[in-house]
């Protein structure tokens, strides 16, 4: 995984599974998502489960720790399909955006080629429309408002002129903007 | 339990009868619960124009297990239905692809808990249903939704089976299925749906009824024969997940 600017993919992870609350079922998607198993969650009671039908796993299994008929599965992505291809891989991504209370999303501020991911309107075929609570990038945290993201919350090293620069849509600094949280650890 | 025993001696025997133009799903998630054993079976088989329905194409990981794309090289499906017909990450090819984007195989591509509904449904003898999944997606796009309690859903049709692969931990002559951690996954909605579900079983078959009924996953009355994997190197057992290194 080449360097990121801003926060480290475990950090972004670790500032999602900060906003979870007692009693919370949550399922994770593959990559950055799956890391929110590895936070210290401290005395909440959050319960995991995965698309493929296991609920209340635990942190990544260590090797020679795994059980060959016990995988954990992903899929939550914003991206099914690059346009134009014939196919998909959706997977469980369509059913858990469409029918969970919340969306978090976790991703990397800008593309290998430093093009936004964050932009005024999704040119990718669409997972569904307008769910998404929360996005959490290596630059910050955001909420979408329908005509923009409102930064809720600043990486460190960043100013908002610089994450405005990187973001493919109207960015409004919220009037409590504060330093990212993280985890307590 | 009085019932002649579903056992048979061999995969080739299992699917003998399998006739070409069938619909057929293979039950899994990743590697748990794949029924590896009978689709290479199928593979030596040979039936055609089979439409084949599972979580995904395969062929993601090394080393390659028999799947779908085996089936699809050994020019034997017409069709299938599938959560991914590509990998997650569009930049992995899978060996799929490249006959369904030659026009050589047609593909439906359905959402995990749709696809797993749809089996259900099927199962239980209902026709159709409406679900939140997919609304105001191009999968939507030109089908039938309906508003109910002021939110769009989508109609999705049941998926009826000819033939369930299935793989589980533990069975009884009687086909009385336990499964083992994630190998759950599709299988039991399958086995519902099919009208021939034939299970291939990791331990020695129990005599009938030796399973506690409490803790039957699937009754035997939705399993048609029973199949014991061998162990290895004649057996084909999960193995430990690798990317698929290119």
């Amino acid at each position: 995984m080449s360097e990121t600017k801003g926060l480290t993919r475990q950090q972004m992870a670790d500032r999602v599974a900060l906003e979870f609350q007692d009693g919370w079922i949550v399922n994770l998607g593959v990559g950055i998502p799956t890391l929110c198993s590895n936070t210290d969650i401290g005395d909440r009671d959050i319960i995991y489960h995965s698309e493929n039908g296991v609920i209340g796993y635990g942190p990544i299994a260590a090797e020679g720790a795994e059980d060959l008929n016990l995988v954990n599965a992903g899929g939550q992505n914003a991206n099914w399909k690059l346009k134009g291809q014939k196919g998909g891989g959706i997977g469980g991504a369509m059913d858990l955006a469409a029918c969970a209370k919340r969306v978090f999303i976790i991703l990397e501020h800008v593309t290998r080629d430093g093009s936004p991911r964050l932009v005024q309107r999704c040119d990718l075929p669409v997972t569904a429309r307008g769910v998404v609570t929360l996005v959490a990038t290596n630059y910050g945290l955001f909420q979408p408002t329908g005509s923009g993201f409102v930064m809720r919350e600043i990486a460190p090293g960043f100013t908002v002129e610089e994450v405005r620069a990187a973001t493919g849509a109207p960015l409004i600094a919220a009037e409590d903007l504060r330093a990212m949280r993280m985890a307590a650890s | 339990m009085t019932q002649k025993s579903k056992q048979v001696a061999t995969f080739q025997e299992a699917v003998r009868d399998i006739p070409d133009g069938a619909t057929i799903a293979f039950g899994g998630f990743a590697m748990p619960g794949v029924p590896f054993n009978l689709i290479k079976a199928l593979l030596e088989h040979g039936a055609r124009q089979l439409t084949l329905v599972a979580n995904t194409t395969g062929g993601a990981q090394q080393p390659r297990m028999p799947d779908i794309g085996m089936l699809v090289e050994n020019g034997q499906v017409k069709k299938v239905i599938c959560a991914f017909t590509a990998a997650t990450r569009p930049t992995d090819v899978l060996p799929f692809t490249k006959y369904y984007e030659a026009g050589e195989v047609e593909a439906e591509l359905v959402p995990q808990g749709t696809l797993a509904e749809r089996l259900r449904a099927a199962g239980a003898g209902i026709p159709a249903f409406y679900t939140p999944t997919a609304v105001g997606t191009e999968l939507a796009e030109r089908r039938e939704t309906r508003v109910i309690n002021g939110r769009e859903y989508l109609l999705e049709y049941a998926l009826p089976l000819d033939y369930a692969f299935v793989r589980a931990r533990r069975a009884d002559a009687f086909g009385n299925l336990q499964f083992h951690r994630s190998q759950r996954n599709f299988n039991p909605v399958m086995a519902t749906a099919a009208r021939v579900t034939i299970a291939e079983v990791d331990e020695d078959i129990l005599p009938a009824g030796s399973i506690d009924p409490d803790m039957v996953h699937t009754p035997g009355i939705y399993v048609n024969r029973l199949v014991k994997v061998p162990p290895l190197p004649e057996g084909l057992w999960p193995t430990r997940r690798q990317e698929r290194r290119r």
